[in-house]
C-alpha cells in the first residue's frame, strides 16, 4: 500500500532570500523580485502563499526547487542546503506539463525511471495510478485527458518519488470551479495520507483557507512576505462559516490596502 | 456505379477505333491491359452488389479510377488517334507499355540501383544529421561552431558540389552517396537543431525535480519533444535525396533511373523514358508513403493533434 510506505515531510526554512532579474527592456537595470524573504515551514505542514500576480510567489518555489538560484539567503530542506533540483522536492505546475509522447502509465513512471528505480519500484506505479483514480487511463495519451485528470496525472507523477517537499505553483488554477473544489478534496487526502510537507502558491484566498495551516500573504514590487495567518479550524472546513469568512475579508482588506500601497510606490 | 467500367469501355473503344487500320503488333499489350481493367471493372461493379465489404473497399477509389482511365484514353487519342503532339517525343501509351515491358530487366535492374544508392545516402544523412543536430540544439558550444557552418554549407545545392564530388572520390557511386547524405543532412540538422532548442523549458524543469540527469533530459525529453520537427527535416531531406539522386545518376553514376533516362533519351527513345519516369514516380511515392507509416507509428501519441 502507498500509505504504508510513508515518506513523512521534511521542515523547510527560507531565510532572508534576495533574488533580482535584469530588466530586459533597460540593460544594466535589475528588478528586485524577492527583497528578504524568511519563513520557515514545520516537517508536514501544509502552507499557502498567496499574493497577486507579480510578488514573486513562482519566484520563490523556483527557488526551493533549486532550479533558480538566490542573489542572496539561504534555503534549507531540514538541514540541508539546497544547491540544485531533487527529486526530493517534488513541483506540480498549473500547467500539468505532462509529457505527451507517455502513456498515462509512463507518466507516471517518469520519475522512477529518471532515478533509475523503475524495476525496484514499478509496483507502486499503479498503487499511485489508483490513488489519483486513473487505472482507466493507463494507456491513454495525455491529449485525451480533461484538465482536472491530467493535474491529478502531474501529482501522482510528482508523488510516487515520495518527495520531502511538495510545492504546488497554482495547480489549480486552470480548473473550472467544480473541478477545482473536488481537487482541492483530493490534494487534502493525499496530505492527510502521506504527510508530505505542502507548500501552495495561490491567488485564491478561499482555497488557501480552506486548504491551508498556515498562509502567508506577499505583496509585490518588491516580493515580500507581508504577512503570516494562522488557521485553525477544524478539517473538513465550511467554506460559508462565520470564521472562514472573516477570515476571508480580514486578508481580503489587507490584499487591497497593501495592492494600492505598491501602486503609489511604484 | 456504372462509372468506371463506363470509362473502361470508352477507353477501350477509342483504342479500337485508333489502331484499326495499322497492324497493332506494338498495341497488343496495352489491348490487353484496357481489355482486363474493363473485365475487372465490370466483375467489381457486378460483385458490390452482393459483397458489402467490397463496395466500401471501391467505393472512395472510382472517381480516381474514373479519371485515371479517361486520361488514359486522351493521351491516347492525343498521340496515336490524332497525332497532335510530335513523334518520337509523345510516343502513345500503348509505346510506353511496350517498352516497358521489353526493356523490364534493365529497368528492374535500374530501379534497383537507385534504391541502393538513395537508402545508402539518405540514411548516412539523416544519421549524421540526427547526431550534429541534437548537439547544435542542446550544447551551446556546438552551437556556437556548428551553426555558421549549417548556415554557409546547408543552402547550397548538393548538386553544385558533383564537379567536386567527381574529382575528388575514386567511385562515382562513392560520390554520389555523399552528396545526397550532404542534401539530407542539412534540413534535417537544421530542424532537429531546432527541435531540440525549442523543447519547452517547463518540460526539462518538471524532468529535473523528478531526478532527471543530464542524459534523461536528452533522451527522453529533448528528443522525443523535438520529434515532429525532425520529422518535417526527414520529409523535407527525403524530397532533396530524390533531386540529388536523380541529378547524380544523369551525370555520373552509370546506372540507376536517372541514368536510364538520360541514357533512352540519349537513343530517342521516348517510350523508355516515359516507361522510367512513371517507374520512378511510383518509387518515390512509395517510399514517401512509408516514410508517413513509419512518422504515424513513432508520433502515435499526436493522433488527433496534428494534420499532415
Amino acid at each position: 500500500m502507498v500509505t504504508t510506505n510513508i515518506a513523512v515531510g521534511s521542515a523547510l526554512r527560507v531565510h532572508e532570500v534576495h533574488k533580482s532579474f535584469a530588466v530586459p527592456d533597460a540593460p544594466g537595470t535589475t528588478r528586485l523580485a524577492l527583497d528578504g524573504i524568511s519563513f520557515s515551514i514545520a516537517a508536514g505542514e501544509l502552507v499557502s502563499l498567496v499574493g497577486p500576480s507579480g510578488c514573486g510567489k513562482s519566484t520563490l518555489l523556483r527557488l526551493i526547487a533549486g532550479l533558480d538560484f538566490p542573489d542572496a539567503g539561504e534555503l534549507l530542506v531540514g538541514e540541508e542546503k539546497i544547491l540544485g533540483p531533487s527529486a526530493a522536492r517534488g513541483l506540480v505546475f498549473q500547467d500539468p506539463n505532462l509529457f505527451p509522447w507517455l502513456t498515462v502509465r509512463r507518466n507516471i513512471e517518469a520519475g522512477l525511471v529518471a532515478r533509475g528505480v523503475l524495476e525496484a519500484q514499478r509496483h507502486e506505479v499503479s498503487d499511485f495510478m489508483r490513488l489519483v483514480g486513473l487505472e482507466a487511463f493507463a494507456n491513454s495519451y495525455p491529449h485525451h485527458l480533461s484538465g482536472g485528470m491530467s493535474q491529478r496525472v502531474a501529482l501522482a507523477r510528482a508523488l510516487i518519488n515520495h518527495p520531502k517537499v511538495l510545492l504546488l505553483d497554482e495547480p489549480l488554477g486552470a480548473l473550472d470551479a467544480f473541478t477545482r473544489m473536488r481537487m482541492q478534496d483530493e490534494v487534502l487526502r493525499l496530505w492527510e495520507n502521506r504527510r508530505t510537507t505542502m507548500l501552495l502558491v495561490t491567488h485564491d484566498i478561499d482555497e488557501a483557507i480552506y486548504m491551508s495551516d498556515r498562509i502567508l500573504v506577499m505583496t509585490p514590487a518588491p516580493g515580500r512576505v507581508d504577512r503570516k495567518i494562522d488557521i485553525d479550524l477544524l478539517r473538513p472546513r465550511d467554506r460559508t462559516s462565520e470564521p472562514f469568512l472573516r477570515l476571508r475579508s480580514q486578508i481580503l482588506e489587507h490584499l487591497h490596502f497593501a495592492g494600492t500601497a505598491a501602486d503609489v510606490s511604484a | 456505379m456504372l462509372a468506371v467500367p463506363l470509362a473502361g469501355a470508352i477507353a477501350f473503344a477509342a483504342h479500337l477505333a485508333v489502331y484499326k487500320n495499322e497492324t497493332p503488333m506494338e498495341a497488343r499489350t496495352y489491348t490487353n491491359f484496357l481489355a482486363t481493367f474493363l473485365i475487372v471493372s465490370i466483375l467489381i461493379a457486378v460483385g458490390q452488389h452482393r459483397w458489402r465489404r467490397l463496395r466500401v473497399a471501391v467505393w472512395r477509389m472510382r472517381p480516381l479510377f474514373t479519371a485515371a482511365v479517361l486520361l488514359l484514353c486522351a493521351w491516347e487519342l492525343i498521340t496515336a488517334g490524332w497525332h497532335w503532339l510530335p513523334l518520337p517525343y509523345f510516343p502513345s501509351p500503348a509505346a510506353v507499355l511496350q517498352s516497358m515491358i521489353s526493356d523490364r530487366a534493365l529497368l528492374f535492374d535500374s530501379t534497383w540501383h537507385s534504391l541502393v544508392l538513395l537508402l545508402a545516402g539518405y540514411v548516412l544523412g539523416a544519421l549524421a544529421a540526427f547526431v550534429s543536430g541534437v548537439c547544435i540544439g542542446w550544447s551551446n558550444s556546438a552551437r556556437y561552431w556548428g551553426m555558421p557552418l549549417l548556415k554557409v554549407i546547408g543552402p547550397v545545392p548538393a548538386t553544385a558540389w558533383i564537379p567536386l564530388a567527381m574529382v575528388v572520390s575514386p567511385s562515382a557511386t562513392i560520390s554520389a552517396a555523399a552528396l545526397i547524405a550532404l542534401a539530407v543532412w542539412f534540413p534535417v540538422t537544421m530542424l532537429t537543431s531546432s527541435g531540440i532548442s525549442n523543447t519547452r523549458a517547463s518540460y526539462l524543469d518538471v524532468a529535473r525535480t523528478l531526478g532527471a540527469n543530464q542524459r534523461y533530459l536528452i533522451f527522453r525529453v529533448a528528443i522525443p519533444a523535438a520529434l515532429p520537427s525532425i520529422f518535417v527535416g526527414l520529409f523535407m531531406g527525403l524530397g532533396a535525396s530524390f533531386l540529388t539522386l536523380v541529378v547524380a545518376e544523369s551525370v555520373g553514376v552509370k546506372s540507376g533511373l536517372g541514368w536510364y533516362v538520360s541514357w533512352a533519351q540519349g537513343w530517342a527513345e521516348y517510350g523508355k523514358v516515359f516507361a522510367a519516369l512513371i517507374i520512378m514516380a511510383a518509387f518515390f511515392s512509395t517510399i514517401m508513403t512509408l516514410l508517413f507509416k513509419l512518422r504515424d507509428r513513432v508520433l502515435v501519441w499526436q493522433k488527433g493533434m496534428i494534420k499532415w
